[in-house]
């Protein structure tokens, strides 16, 4: 489908004083490279660290120092290409790009312009009103500036250079998204695609994933409208916050009579608004052009083919086997590979075992709990083995899916072989229909206006289920407590 | 190709260079008679010919993804005018 000549959703629309309005967004995500050393320079790339420690003097741009580019760089860029579908340029061009900040020592950022090393791709994008194809435009490589900080000294800005040279990817979508919604979408679903790749570990609180939104909106069917980018948003919230509130600052400019200033905005989360970076727009000359110290990148086919023969499974391909081979729901296989070891977890458990019920245990139960706790998989204190061991007990007719809640809370908060917990607590559930029947007679005999009511209106028979359960300690099999009231009671 | 004065000031402050008013015509003329004499190249014919990149028939370099440098922040700090902390230390920059 051509996103461009997409027709407007009415439900995405936002309410104007003049009518409906529609929004249009394109993203441009710098994505830091997961590499150990710097895009052109041997120091390393860990966060943190002292100020200044891991900066070499080529990131210091010390006169005479040349770049050398890191091969394990180029190759996460191809394999996020590959991951993106999208087309690889076997020969790209670095650029310098010129400006001047206290942060970028060289005064100009080494990137690549009219020549990169990704070209046109496409991301598959779920939303609640169904799939969505987003463009991508380029993928380029390009250095990371340093860090200032401004508000340490009354008069002076403090600039460490760790970050000053790592690589970075900046992706940049076509405009083809509709909504904040859609926004976020697309930035969760990239950043699950990098993850699986391993070319970026989208950490955004660390800044390893940062978005510049373009934002412009338009009367629905008119043509795009002028954009305003706003820069650094770092958190996925923050996108759509971001959109929001840009989109209906446009509109009370248009309504207004106003016009829109193309121009660089920054998003205040604490004030809930956009307000212009720059005044003057000839900070935006850059003056691009080759960098003398680099030739240009190149590298064959078989090169591609070799990166492309170790791509893992992607997010996409691993739902469509989860819901082909396990028969799992569109969206229970979505959960369930938003994540990579999420999605590992989840096959251990299945592995062997009912493949349904291993997911309705994993997303119901442990995902509830880990959320509750505001842990994830890789801090889970229950695991894979574990949750099997709950699912085997249920299956093989050891405990009931109530007691199975109980076990698994157990298992929980003080660990232990759920064998060996369901032994040692007494928590097999009574399959004895003796022992159910007692109970089923004490009931009955014990209540006879209910039972009465019962054999008038059959819905009453949760009544006595619930009670024989009391009575049972909530071990007795629901199955059997059912089947013995109904006989019983005659209905 | 050639530049007014206004370029002039304008290539001068992307620089970052003081130029004073009285050095702009100067100057005016220093760039004008460089950018005549790199136009004399438009007049070979070069069509059909790649752009050469290299005096040595060479591709990029590339080297390992290995940390070989770095961990010395007294070096790197060694000609700042200011510093703190570990820190260089500017002139309060906020955009």
């Amino acid at each position: 489908m051509n996103m461009h000549s997409r027709p407007a959703d009415p439900k995405k629309l936002i309410k104007g004083a003049t009518g409906d309005w529609e929004v249009v967004i394109g993203m441009e995500i710098h994505a830091q490279v997961t590499s150990n050393s710097k895009l052109f320079s041997g120091s390393s790339t860990e966060f943190g660290g002292e100020p200044n420690s891991h900066v070499s003097l080529v990131d210091a741009a010390m006169p005479g120092m040349l770049p050398v580019i890191n091969a394990e760089c180029v190759k996460q860029a191809v394999r996020t290409g590959l991951g993106l579908k999208a087309q690889i340029n076997n020969r790209s061009v670095f650029d310098r790009k010129n400006y001047f900040y206290p942060d970028l020592p060289q005064g100009y950022q080494i990137s690549q312009y009219k020549s990169p090393i990704v070209g046109e791709g496409v991301v598959l994008v779920d939303t609640a009103d169904g799939q969505i194809e987003v463009g991508i435009e380029r993928l380029h490589l390009e250095q990371d500036a340093g860090k200032s900080i401004h508000d340490q000294h009354p008069t002076l800005s403090l600039v460490d250079l760790n970050r000053s040279g790592v690589a970075l990817m900046e992706i940049v979508s076509k405009p083809d998204l509709r909504s904040s919604e859609e926004a976020k979408a697309y930035v969760t679903k990239l950043r699950t695609i990098l993850r699986y790749l391993g070319t970026c570990d989208g950490d955004m609180e660390k800044g390893s994933l940062r978005a510049d939104v373009n934002v412009s909106v338009r009367k629905p069917g008119d043509d795009f409208g002028t954009r305003c980018e706003i820069k650094n948003v770092n958190s996925i919230r923050f996108i759509g916050q971001a959109i929001e509130t840009e989109a209906r600052r446009q509109i009370g400019i248009l309504e207004d009579g106003g016009r829109i200033d193309q121009e660089t905005r920054l998003f205040d989360p604490n004030r809930g608004e956009t307000r212009s970076m720059r005044s003057k727009e000839e900070a935006h000359d850059y003056r691009y052009f080759p960098d003398p110290d680099l030739l240009p990148l190149e590298f064959d086919d078989a090169f591609v083919a070799e990166l492309k023969a170790h791509l893992p499974e992607l997010p996409d391909e691993k739902k469509a086997r989860f819901v082909a081979d396990y028969g799992l729901s569109a969206y229970d296989a979505d959960v369930l590979v938003a994540e990579k070891e999420t999605a590992a977890y989840y096959e251990e458990v299945a592995k062997g075992r009912d493949a349904k019920a291993a997911a309705n245990f994993v997303i119901n139960e442990l995902f509830g709990r880990l959320n509750k706790e505001g842990k994830d998989i890789g801090s889970s204190p229950v695991s894979a083995a574990q949750i099997g061991a709950i699912v085997d007990l249920i299956a093989d007719g050891t405990i009931s899916g109530k007691i199975a809640k109980d076990l698994f809370e157990i298992v929980f908060t003080e660990g232990g072989d759920p064998r060996v917990l369901v032994e040692e607590r007494g928590m097999r559930q009574v399959t004895d229909t003796g022992a159910i029947e007692a109970a089923v007679d004490a009931i009955i005999a014990a209540n006879p206006d209910k039972v009465a009511q019962v054999q008038a209106k059959p819905t009453m028979l949760g009544w006595f289920v619930g009670q024989v359960m009391k009575q049972t300690g909530g071990k007795a099999n629901p199955q059997a407590v059912n089947d013995l009231l109904k006989g019983k009671l005659g209905i | 190709m050639s530049v007014d004065q206004a370029t002039v000031r304008r290539v001068a402050h992307l620089a970052r260079i003081a130029v004073t008013e009285d050095e702009v015509a100067h100057l005016q003329g220093e760039l004008n008679a460089i950018l005549a004499f790199v136009e004399q190249l438009g007049e070979v014919d070069t069509d059909g010919v790649e752009p050469m990149t290299s005096v040595i028939p060479m591709t990029l370099p590339l080297r390992a993804d290995v940390v070989s440098d770095g961990f010395y922040p007294e070096r790197v700090l060694a000609n700042a005018p200011a510093a703190e902390d570990g820190f260089f230390a500017v002139p309060k920059v906020v955009e």
